[in-house]
C-alpha cells in the first residue's frame, strides 16, 4: 500500500530545518475553510451526501489543475488503521477530529507532506499547508493558490456578507486560521510566559498546545493563532500573527541571552543532564523526553551542544509519540513498553553523537 | 481497583465512553489516563469552542424576560437542513449553509462577540467574486453619494449617480 510512505517514516517537510528563525519557530501553519454548496455540513450530511462530497472535490486534486503542486495521493479514513490514522495525527497531517469523528473523511497529501486536504472533517474542505519555521506568508501563498484550484471547478459556500460560511460560527468569513509553532522554554524557565501569553490573548490571537485544542503545552512547545476570521481581511491576520511572532521570538531571545549570562553553569547542567539522561535512561515517559528534548533543543541554539541537528530533534518529538512508537515496535504495547521502547530509541538516536 | 491499563498503579479514574451507542468503561490510574489522552490527541480536553460558543448563545435570552422576541428566535428554524435554533446554540455549529440566512437575525450579536465584527471583508471567490466585488463598489459609491449631497456637492453626486448607474448596468447585464 502505497500510503505506507505517510505513516512509516517520521520525516515530514514541516521538521527539516529550514525557514528563518528556526531556533524557536517550529512551523508556520495556515488551514483554510470551505464548504460546498447546496450540501449540508458534515455534521450533518448523511453518509450519500459525505460521499458526494468526496466524489466533488477528490477529482480537482488528481487532474491536470494541481499541476505544479507535485504529485498527490487520496487516502480514505476508513481504509486506514486505527494506529496509522493515529500517526497522521502525530505528525500534524490530519486533525484529531478527521482521525475520530469523520464520516467519509479523506485526506489528500502531496510528496513532502507540506501540503494536506481534508475532505468531510467539520467542514467539507480543509485545506492546510505546513512549513518549516517562520514562513507564514509562504504558507498562506501556497494554501491560497489551492483554494483557487478548488474553486475553478467547485461552487463554494459563499455569503456577501458573511463570506465563506463555515460549520462553526469561529471561523466564518475567511475560514482562515494561521497558527506558528513556538518553541519558548527561556521564557518559561524565567518565569515570563504566563504574562506575554496572555497579551498574545489581548491582540486577538490565541494559545494551544501542539495538537491544538484542548491539548496540553509539552516540552514548552506552543502554538499561537488567530482567533478572528471575521472583519478581517487575510493579509491583516497573517501580518498580525507574524508581527507578534516576531515580537515573541525577540522576547525568548533575550530571556536566552540572560539564562546564559546570569546562570550559564545552572542552565549547561541542565543541558548535559537531560543528554545524558535521554542517552542512558532505560524507561522514559513521554512528558519527561517532551522536557529533555526541549533541554537538548535549547543546548544547541546556545551552543552547549553540538548536536543534534534541529530536524533530528524535531523527528523525535514525532517518533517518541504513543502512536509512532507503536508502529515501529508493535501495536500491543502497554504504556510500560511504550516507556521502554522509548528510551530505547532515544538510546540509539542520542547515544552514538558522544 | 488496579488500572486496566499497566496493572500495577492504582485505578483513580473510571469513565464510560458512548461512541455510537457502544459503550465502553476506564479504569485507569492518572499517568495511564494522561497517556491515554495523548494517545487520541485533542480528545482529553472535553471542554471544546462548541460548548463555549453555546453557552455565547445561550445569554442571548438570559437576564432578559421572556418576550415575544425571544421566543421567536427559539422558534427559528433552517427550511433547507432542518436545523432548529435551539438544537443550534446547544451544538454550536450551523447544520448547513442556509442555516445563516435562516439564524440571520440573531448573528449579529453572536459575530460581535465572537469577531467583534459582523461582515467578511477578506478574500472573495473568483467566479462568483466579480459580482460581489461590484456589489461591494456600488455600495461604497452610495455612501459617497450621500456624504456628496449632505455636503450640497451636487457636481460630484451627479458624476458619483453617474458611475452607480453605469455599474448597475453592468452587473444587470452580467
Amino acid at each position: 500500500m502505497s500510503s505506507l510512505r505517510f505513516t512509516e517514516q517520521a520525516l515530514s517537510n514541516w521538521m527539516r530545518c529550514g525557514g528563518s528563525h528556526s531556533e524557536i519557530v517550529i512551523s508556520s501553519r495556515m488551514r483554510i475553510a470551505r464548504n460546498l454548496e447546496h450540501l449540508p455540513f458534515p455534521l450533518l450530511a448523511s453518509a450519500e451526501q459525505a460521499e458526494e462530497a468526496l466524489e466533488q472535490l477528490a477529482p480537482v486534486f488528481q487532474g491536470e489543475a494541481a499541476e505544479g503542486f507535485g504529485s498527490f495521493e487520496l487516502l480514505r479514513l476508513d481504509d486506514l488503521t486505527e494506529l496509522d490514522k493515529k500517526v497522521l495525527v502525530e505528525k500534524h497531517l490530519i486533525s484529531p477530529n478527521l482521525a475520530n469523528d469523520s464520516r467519509g473523511g479523506a485526506v489528500i497529501l502531496n510528496e513532502d507532506e507540506s501540503v494536506s486536504i481534508m475532505i468531510n472533517e467539520e467542514d467539507h474542505l480543509r485545506i492546510q499547508c505546513l512549513f518549516p519555521g517562520l514562513q507564514v506568508k509562504e504558507a498562506w501563498e501556497r494554501a491560497t493558490a489551492i483554494d483557487d484550484i478548488f474553486e475553478a471547478s467547485v461552487n463554494y459556500a459563499f455569503d456577501d456578507r458573511r463570506g465563506y460560511l463555515t460549520s462553526c460560527p469561529t471561523n466564518v468569513g475567511t475560514g482562515l486560521r494561521a497558527s506558528v509553532m513556538l518553541h519558548l522554554p527561556a521564557l518559561v524557565m524565567t518565569h515570563q510566559i504566563n504574562r506575554i501569553l496572555s497579551a498574545v490573548n489581548q491582540v486577538g490571537l490565541t494559545v494551544r498546545g501542539i495538537y491544538g485544542e484542548g491539548s496540553e503545552a509539552v516540552g514548552n512547545i506552543f502554538q499561537i493563532s488567530n482567533q478572528i476570521t471575521l472583519g478581517q481581511t487575510e493579509s491583516e491576520i497573517i501580518e498580525n500573527l507574524h508581527s507578534v511572532v516576531t515580537q515573541i521570538i525577540e522576547h525568548e531571545r533575550n530571556a536566552r541571552e540572560r539564562l546564559l549570562s546570569d546562570s550559564a553553569l545552572r542552565i549547561t547542567d541542565r543541558i548535559k543532564r537531560s543528554y545524558g539522561i535521554l542517552a542512558y535512561a532505560a524507561v522514559m515517559e513521554l512528558k519527561e523526553s517532551a522536557q529533555r528534548l526541549s533541554d537538548l533543543r535549547l543546548g544547541v541554539d546556545l551552543g552547549i551542544l553540538e548536536g543534534p541537528s534541529i530536524s533530528v530533534l524535531n523527528e523525535l518529538n514525532v517518533k517518541t509519540q504513543p502512536g509512532f512508537l507503536q508502529k515501529m515496535f508493535g501495536d500491543e504495547l502497554s504504556a510500560t513498553e511504550r516507556d521502554m521502547y522509548r528510551a530505547k530509541l532515544l538510546r540509539e538516536t542520542l547515544g552514538t553523537q558522544h | 481497583m488496579l488500572c486496566q491499563e499497566c496493572g500495577v498503579k492504582p485505578a483513580t479514574l473510571h469513565f464510560t465512553k458512548i461512541v455510537s451507542g457502544e459503550k465502553t468503561e476506564f479504569h485507569i490510574c492518572e499517568s495511564c489516563a494522561r497517556e491515554k489522552g495523548e494517545l487520541i490527541p485533542g480528545t482529553a480536553g472535553g471542554f471544546s469552542i462548541h460548548s463555549l460558543l453555546s453557552g455565547l448563545l445561550d445569554l442571548e435570552g438570559a437576564g432578559k424576560e421572556k418576550t415575544a422576541a425571544t421566543k421567536n428566535v427559539q422558534g427559528l428554524h433552517c427550511e433547507n437542513c432542518g436545523m432548529t435554533y435551539s438544537q443550534f446554540s446547544k451544538l454550536g455549529r450551523f447544520g448547513c449553509s442556509s442555516c445563516y440566512k435562516y439564524f440571520d437575525s440573531t448573528l449579529d450579536p453572536l459575530f460581535r462577540r465572537v469577531h467583534g465584527s459582523t461582515a467578511h471583508v477578506g478574500k472573495l471567490p473568483k467566479r462568483a467574486g466579480a459580482q460581489i466585488m461590484c456589489k461591494r463598489q456600488v455600495n461604497e459609491l452610495k455612501q459617497e453619494l450621500q456624504e456628496s449631497i449632505i455636503q450640497e456637492e451636487f457636481e460630484t453626486a451627479a458624476q458619483l449617480r453617474d458611475q452607480i448607474r453605469k455599474l448597475e448596468k453592468e452587473m444587470a447585464q452580467e
